[in-house]
């Protein structure tokens, strides 16, 4: 057993999805499966191996540090689901 | 043949020489659309007002003068490009009826010399798939033959030069998503370097693997798009400052000389027989062109599928957050607080495979297992990009496969991840290492489906697999070939 359903209740949680119990059942069968066979790469040493942080060699990509227009509220606000006045609507945050 | 039948460079002399204008070209590829995408299911949304609002602007262009090779040239785009203005999906209810506020500079581009947009293209959701068929909007069938996937997750994107629905088309790859489809649907895929296009405006699924790039009906067309979309961009800080180079300058058909590594742990026995006879062939070809052959080894071949589904989900999970309900997307209806809203919102927004890789991400990343998993993962992708370095000491380009097998049947893979996972084995180590890599036509299957090869070459290599792609094309002419719709 590569993950229990109880571990995979956690990470849904992690994930902010609400999981129906057909889909944690699923999920955790899959997840399992997956988890096993990703277990190869413990076949292969890899002391003293930098991990890839970066696909290409590159550092440092700055620009200056000048202030240059924004998208607009408008345009920021163009897809919200709420909106009141230039903000967008949500439920509570702080109870 | 038709108007919707030419490649860029056929339709572009036509409009040179005044011979037929953009608005026509336009119009014959909407009406193609119109006939035959209820079987094929190519495009989620086809813009006819913008297309021909777009053509007429190119025409006035054209009669000015002041024209170059991509004015008035119908194209269509996966729906993962932002597109002003114009509903963008990236094959996702969550984002069902998002009108992005800015364009992707890819497309930015190509649109500033004249190109027209006539729809955004069908996908797996999210770029999350090699079959097309976690779209909320309906699987795209392959146009060699209906039954069948077009690839994924740039399906639409291949199916549409396969049915003629648009002269070149963008997708995107992050573990063969250009290729593989571009392979099933007989078309040419190609996946710059990282870096080499700006991925601005692409909707992001992994960070560190996400390129764009073009899917055309022949190599001269795919290096066209290249030069039209590669280059740095301030807005994307992982794109790189080098020159752009001519590619067309690379279509000579001389592969004299020219070292092709074959890798041995890539033609392992059970190979499906008629990618192994297009394979052979395709070896026989090259030899009579004067290339030479050199066997090399990428050792780590065999550990590429599970170091991408560590890496790749992880990059996704965090990707995906951004997708909560609160700025744009679909917010569920009466949540009772805002936790409420996130979890509702995403659980209804989003399909299974996706919410199957947010939770493989999720875990890789977190506490107590990101060291066992995505730690291990990047290592083991620094092992895998130092086996490609090595072999290109020795040969210019390599030579493989594209799919293990042609086309699979539309629901034949779908009850087992894993399973398809695995089908990605010879185009995923090639986003690991960040290199380049195209897919040509190189044959057809007895049943009919057509099969592709692939060229990757080192890092920053694009003009010498076009190079050799464009050769081999010559010598062999599948790209010729039409599907019957």
């Amino acid at each position: 057993m590569k993950i229990t359903r109880q571990q995979v209740e956690n990470v849904a949680v992690l994930a902010r999805l609400e999981l129906s119990d057909a889909e944690t059942e699923m999920f955790t069968g899959q997840m399992d499966a997956i988890l096993a066979y990703v277990d190869k790469l413990n076949e292969l040493d890899t002391t003293g191996i930098v991990p890839t942080s970066h696909a290409v060699p590159m550092e440092n990509a700055f620009r200056a540090d000048e202030v240059r227009p924004s998208m607009g509220v408008e345009n920021a606000l163009g897809n919200a689901p709420g909106r009141i006045e230039d903000f967008f609507r949500v439920p509570k945050v702080i109870e | 043949m038709e108007l919707f039948d030419l490649t860029i460079h056929e339709l572009h002399d036509r409009l040179k020489r005044r011979e037929v204008s953009s608005v026509e070209a336009t119009k014959a590829m909407l009406a193609r659309i119109e006939a035959t995408d209820a079987t094929v299911n190519a495009f989620i949304t086809v813009t006819p007002d913008e297309a021909l609002k777009g053509a007429e602007e190119a025409d006035k262009r054209i009669a000015e003068g002041s024209m170059d090779i991509l004015t008035g040239i119908p194209l269509a785009l996966k729906d993962i490009f932002l597109t002003q203005g114009v509903r963008t999906t990236c094959g996702s209810r969550i984002l069902e009826n998002f009108i992005p506020p800015y364009d992707a500079t890819s497309w930015l581009k190509l649109k500033e010399r004249g190109a027209v947009l006539v729809g955004k293209l069908n996908q797996d959701e999210f770029a999350m798939g090699s079959s097309s068929e976690s779209s909320a909007f309906g699987p795209t069938r392959n146009p060699w033959n209906p039954d069948c996937i077009p690839g994924g997750s740039s399906g639409g994107s291949a199916a549409a030069i396969a049915a003629r629905q648009a002269t070149a088309t963008l997708g995107t790859d992050t573990g063969g998503s250009i290729r593989q489809p571009a392979a099933h649907c007989g078309c040419v895929g190609l996946k710059p370097t990282y870096g080499r296009v700006s991925r601005y405006g692409v909707i992001a699924y992994a960070s560190s693997l996400d390129q764009v790039g073009p899917v055309t009906r022949d190599v001269r067309d795919a290096a066209i798009m290249l030069g039209a979309i590669a280059g740095h961009d301030p807005l994307d800080s992982t794109s790189v400052e080098r020159p752009v180079p001519d590619y067309t300058k690379s279509l000579t058909a001389d592969v004299k000389g020219l070292k092709i590594g074959l890798p041995k742990e890539y033609f392992i026995s059970g190979l499906d027989p008629d990618v192994q006879k297009a394979m052979d062939l395709a070896i026989e070809t090259y030899r009579g062109m004067g290339a030479e052959f050199v066997e090399i080894s990428l050792p780590h071949t065999d550990y590429a599928v599970a170091c991408y589904y560590l890496i790749a989900t992880a990059e996704a999970s965090s990707n995906l957050a951004r997708y909560d309900g609160v700025r744009f997307g679909h917010r569920s209806k009466d949540p009772k607080g805002l936790l409420d809203m996130y979890c509702k919102s995403r659980a209804e927004g989003f399909g299974t495979e996706v919410k199957r890789r947010i939770m493989l991400g999720t875990y890789a990343l977190s506490s107590g297992y990101y060291d066992a998993y995505y730690l291990k993962a990047q290592k083991v992708r620094t092992l895998i990009m130092q086996d490609f370095l090595k072999a290109f000491g020795t040969v210019d380009v390599i030579l493989t496969p594209v799919t293990p097998t042609p086309a699979f049947r539309i629901g034949e893979k779908t009850s087992d991840p894993l399973q398809m996972y695995l089908s990605d084995i010879f185009t995923i180590p090639t986003n690991l290492a960040g290199t380049c890599g195209i897919s040509v036509p190189a044959g057809m299957s007895r049943d009919g489906l057509p099969i592709g090869l692939q060229l990757v070459g080192r890092p920053f290599g694009e003009e010498e697999i076009i190079r050799a792609a464009h050769a081999f094309e010559q010598a062999t002419q599948w790209h010729i070939l039409k599907a019957s719709l």
